[in-house]
């Protein structure tokens, strides 16, 4: 295992910016992942570090080496695609045995070392069978086993549990997570999925229109967005659109004055995450904000509810409340408070 | 009521279905039943009804050499044509079907055009070819066994490309990623993934490569040169003086032979899914 650096990543197709002056360095045995919404870039530049993908400037550092120009058989990187990409004329340990036969190892080495391989993914006995006589999760395994087999500088994962259903997910993360820590993996994984990212990584970096937003832990991204699209994508946020008085005083486009944290004097947003709103029968003097206002919509979610407050014509908030035996839980129609303190709202300039 | 209605009605258009593919079929058999029906005959003249069955005319291709001799120049120039039509066809498919160029498409149509022409026109332009190219080298070409080889290799070509670029499109683009992730260059990549996985269409596309090239006539008609005849224009030539049962007992021959060929390949290579 090793750490990688990327430098100053560009991609351009024609007038295309995928990439956009991507920087990253990922130590050894650090789980980083890229997220962001479909077509932000994670992919390429993830492509960009297995070799698939010649970047148009920049560079890559692989385990203190400058692999940027290297074909992809030249670099020690273990990728797992979306699609496994297993190969189907060949079994289970004849897949897992690939990489090491085109590293030329002792017929004896890559029997044992498949052994032992298919044994850590939990398929040992399994390296006689064909993939197609698989289940979903088990062909799963088996990519993760051929890229571990070769024991990469830097494994890749290319959004690995998005065809797995959604329970079946939530075990995989958890094994996935444990085996690279275990075995001290240097791990990039790709993901539009921000519970997934959430859960398996170290470090996070948050992507967009081909630049990174923000990188941090989850704590970071979640108490201290960088910017509007950060407070959207990772947890949720209403927004509100108006103008910062002064800081920590933002008045909304509907004629609300709001107490905030940030921000300087002109046009901005407010984000505000519903699960810090707190919704009342009367007012609430205790808090930074109070405010009446009017049930327009509920949602029952199971373990929450999600309830929409009309506050004036043009501004409306989302409130996220704990399905509490015995909780306040008001119909549509009814007049209620909300309240949330100041360092809830969070104030980004236009 | 109306339930008992609707299966009737869905009962009734499968059997007009079911109906309209068997006479299809019956269409389609009816000339071959009958070739192998005649194949059978006693007399001399087909006539119905047969007057008695027989295996003498069977016997009696093997009297006429040159049946065998123009079935052994047939089998000679398939198999050739057919190899030499894999070595150009196959990357020919992977490269319009792989990479992004200039008249990719005019490309692709071109290779697959021996299939449209009429075969009298693309013999008619093959020779007038094979004389401007023996006046220009002052070489022999028109009439020889290569210059038929060549011919024929242009029209195995449109099968192989067409095959080999259907079950191109089936092969999972980021399996060869993945070999090459594992540290296979891009020639170990095609033998060792690539390969097998268009391995159906490239055997289809011999194979029907082959089967036209076996029984070409049109073509070959321009080709061939004195002494030098093939399958098919040995039979033509045959008909012109006689129309005995011989010729049906050839092509009885020529039938179990290309049937056999496909269903042993059937056997390694599903035909049903690559055609």
């Amino acid at each position: 295992m090793a750490r990688l650096d990327i430098d100053r990543l560009v991609k351009r197709y024609g007038d295309f910016h995928a990439v956009r002056d991507v920087s990253l360095d990922v130590a050894d045995g650090e789980f980083v992942v890229l997220l962001g919404p479909s077509g932000c870039g994670k992919t390429t530049t993830l492509r960009m570090v297995a070799g698939f993908i010649e970047p148009t400037s920049g560079r890559v550092r692989l385990a203190g080496g400058d692999v940027t120009l290297l074909p992809p058989w030249k670099r020690n990187a273990g990728m797992v695609f979306q699609s496994y990409a297993l190969f189907p004329h060949l079994t289970v340990a004849q897949n897992v045995a690939f990489g090491l036969e085109m590293r030329k190892l002792p017929r004896a080495d890559i029997e044992r070392r498949v052994e032992e391989t298919l044994a850590l993914v939990r398929l040992g006995g399994y390296g006689g069978r064909l993939p197609r006589q698989l289940s979903g999760g088990q062909q799963q395994r088996v990519a993760l086993a051929r890229a571990l087999a070769i024991r990469p500088d830097v494994l890749l994962l290319d959004e690995p549990l998005s065809n797995l259903d959604a329970k079946l997910r939530q075990e995989v993360r958890v094994e996935i997570r444990e085996l690279q820590r275990q075995l001290g993996l240097t791990t990039v994984m790709v993901t539009h999925d921000q519970e997934e990212a959430l859960t398996m990584a170290d470090r996070l970096v948050v992507m967009n229109e081909g630049s990174v937003r923000q990188v941090g832990s989850q704590r970071d991204l979640y108490e201290r967005p960088a910017d509007r699209f950060v407070a959207g994508f990772v947890g949720r946020s209403t927004f509100v659109e108006g103008t910062v008085e002064a800081p920590g005083r933002f008045r909304s486009d509907g004629g609300l004055s709001l107490a905030c944290t940030g921000g300087t004097a002109g046009r901005g947003v407010l984000a505000i995450r519903p699960e810090r709103v707190e919704i009342t029968a009367s007012a609430n003097s205790g808090l930074d904000n109070s405010l009446p206002g009017t049930v327009e919509f509920v949602s029952y979610l199971g373990a929450q509810i999600d309830i929409h407050v009309r506050l004036s014509p043009s501004d409306r908030l989302i409130v996220q409340i704990a399905n509490r035996e015995g909780g306040f839980a008001p119909d549509v129609g009814r007049p209620v408070h909300v309240g949330w303190p100041a360092s809830a709202g969070q104030v980004f300039n236009e | 009521m109306t339930d008992t209605l609707a299966i009737i009605r869905r009962r009734a258009l499968r059997w007009a279905l079911n109906g309209a593919a068997s006479l299809a079929l019956l269409y389609i058999l009816v000339p071959m039943i009958f070739v192998v029906w005649l194949a059978f005959f006693r007399q001399e003249i087909p006539s119905f009804p047969p007057e008695g069955y027989s295996l003498k005319w069977f016997a009696a291709i093997l009297d006429q050499r040159k049946f065998l001799d123009g079935f052994r120049l047939s089998f000679q120039v398939g198999v050739l044509a057919t190899l030499i039509g894999l070595a150009l066809g196959v990357p020919a498919a992977l490269c319009v079907v792989r990479f992004e160029f200039r008249f990719r498409m005019p490309l692709a149509s071109l290779l697959l055009m021996p299939l449209i022409v009429p075969g009298v026109v693309l013999g008619t332009a093959m020779y007038v070819f094979h004389v401007e190219v023996e006046h220009g080298l002052d070489m022999d070409v028109l009439g020889t066994f290569y210059a038929l080889v060549a011919g024929h290799t242009v029209i195995v070509i449109p099968w192989v490309v067409r095959l080999v670029t259907a079950s191109l499109a089936g092969v999972d683009r980021s399996t060869e990623e993945a070999a090459q992730n594992l540290g296979a260059n891009a020639w170990v990549t095609f033998w060792r993934i690539t390969l097998p996985a268009i391995r159906p269409g490239i055997v289809a596309g011999a194979l029907f490569g082959f089967v036209t090239s076996f029984g070409n006539l049109e073509m070959s008609l321009f080709l061939v040169g004195p002494g030098r005849t093939t399958l098919p224009i040995v039979i033509l030539q045959y008909l012109e003086w006689k129309i005995d049962p011989t010729i049906a007992a050839v092509s009885v021959v020529q039938i179990l032979l290309i049937a056999t060929v496909m269903l042993i390949t059937d056997r390694y290579v599903k035909l049903a899914r690559v055609v």
